[in-house]
């Protein structure tokens, strides 16, 4: 089974992210030295917290570049919940921060009338997965395949080009709906390329 | 559109599953793994585990049970009982939980939610509430230690700056109905959404899927159970079927 490389980004729930790929068979490491990011195949980048504090812990550590290179060449990559929003431009949660600029779009803040933090479960596509955010991109960038879920107006749950594979959810906590989007995931990112079959 | 969550609670100590009636009484009710893992298959939204042990053995069995029911639940875990520091609640969070619940520790001192959410993001920062009702139209006032202490502070008011000081929900326990089998406390409910735009999972007083609805439609986002479900007596899965009967947003 594929080896999967999670970026340990501190204190987010990486536990959780660890044990879904486990159930997969997976085989997990959890790193934040950017050699063995840039020498891993499968990279997931996991978030939970601050847009501003994310990127100052990427840039200190030299990930931000690794990771924008391991994109480039369309190796597999999987962000999730604030790890999609780090590869946006910017957002409004820390104003003046530039992000990893990958997603051509701008993060923003749901609307003052709508239940926030989003905490629970909603629809995406024909199945419902887990979110936990207060800050969200409003709707699919060029260039990208995306799927829209709907809280005080629609949002980017998902999105997809290549190889990389960006949600707003947590697949890791989203039953077993969840890990089959772990599952797709990985064997989209094989099928994509049978050149470079990375198992 | 955000479904409403139903989620069942494990009081845990030493390593296991016990239950009581408003915190006394405790008896063994079984292992926590196979338990989660059963409430997972039966439909369940999202588990709250509450660490109810009295000693710093208790504590540290604790992290052994969160890294234990990681391993085998795939929903979000929120897990409480005893948190008095951000690094407790961090390392509760490396151990596989989620989201971390703060009680007494925040009423002795604010300022931790604050420093908490500030290294964890507020999305993962709970604030657990026990109020109990006041002499009528008098209010609630905050509890705490199992309701042995009376602390003054106006259940509502605490509310109303729990978003200022960086909380992403709250898990509002009624200390009268807690046990009672006789609803939750939906006037609780009521004046608390009218403070605040945040999250709230109303617990203490579940008997049924009526119950369930009147406090959804009281302003609660999430409602929470413990004995229901202890004793097999019915499922989130079954719940929620009446749910969705009376036009509330379920996940199937």
């Amino acid at each position: 089974m594929s080896d999967i490389t999670i970026i340990d980004t501190g204190i987010a729930n990486t536990a959780s992210v660890f044990a879904a790929f486990e159930r997969l068979g997976c085989s997990v490491t959890l790193t934040r030295d950017p050699q063995r990011v840039s020498e891993a195949s499968f990279v997931v980048l996991p978030g939970v917290g601050q847009f501003g504090e994310g990127m100052r812990s990427l840039r200190a550590s030299g990930l931000d570049r690794v990771i924008v290179e391991h994109i480039k060449q369309d190796r597999p990559l999987l962000g999730i919940c604030l790890g999609l929003q780090l590869l946006c431009v910017g957002s409004a949660e820390s104003p003046g921060i530039e992000g990893l600029g990958v997603i051509d779009a701008m993060v923003t803040r749901f609307p003052a009338t709508i239940r926030t933090p989003q905490h629970g479960w909603n629809r995406v596509g024909n199945g419902y997965a887990y979110f936990s955010n207060s800050y969200r991109v409003g709707s699919i960038p060029d260039g990208w395949d995306g799927e829209l879920s709907e809280h005080g107006g629609v949002f980017v749950a998902s999105l997809r080009r290549g190889r990389t594979y960006a949600c707003q959810f947590h697949p890791e906590l989203s039953g077993a709906w969840g890990a089959g989007v772990l599952r797709s995931w990985i064997d989209n990112a094989k099928e994509a390329s049978p050149c470079c079959a990375v198992e | 559109m955000l479904c409403s969550r139903v989620i069942p609670c494990l009081d845990i100590d030493n390593g296991r599953v016990v239950k009581g009636v408003k915190f006394a009484n405790m008896r063994d009710a079984g292992d926590p793994v196979e338990q989660a893992t059963r409430y997972e298959r039966e439909g369940a939204d999202e588990l709250v585990m509450l660490d109810v042990s009295a000693t710093i053995g208790g504590r540290e069995t604790a992290l052994d049970t969160v890294r234990a029911v990681r391993r085998v639940l795939s929903i979000p875990m929120c897990v409480g009982g005893g948190v008095r520091t951000p690094e407790h609640a961090i390392a509760l969070l490396r151990a596989g939980a989620d989201k971390v619940g703060v009680n007494s520790a925040a009423l002795e001192n604010p300022s931790i939610l604050t420093e908490l959410a500030s290294r964890v993001g507020a999305q993962c920062v709970v604030l657990s509430i026990d109020a109990a009702r006041l002499a009528e139209g008098n209010g609630w006032q905050v509890v705490s230690r199992a309701g042995t202490h009376q602390t003054g502070v106006d259940a509502i008011a605490w509310v109303a700056r729990a978003e200022s000081m960086g909380v992403g929900e709250i898990l509002l326990t009624s200390f009268d109905q807690d046990g009672t089998r006789t609803g939750y406390d939906t006037q609780l409910l009521r004046e608390v959404r009218r403070v605040t735009t945040l999250p709230i999972i109303a617990s203490g007083g579940a008997d049924n899927a009526q119950h369930m609805i009147d406090a959804l439609r009281a302003g609660a986002d999430a409602v929470l159970a413990a004995s229901i479900f202890h004793d097999n007596e019915t499922t989130p899965d079954a719940i929620k079927e009446e749910l969705a009967a009376s036009g509330i947003e379920v996940r199937a």
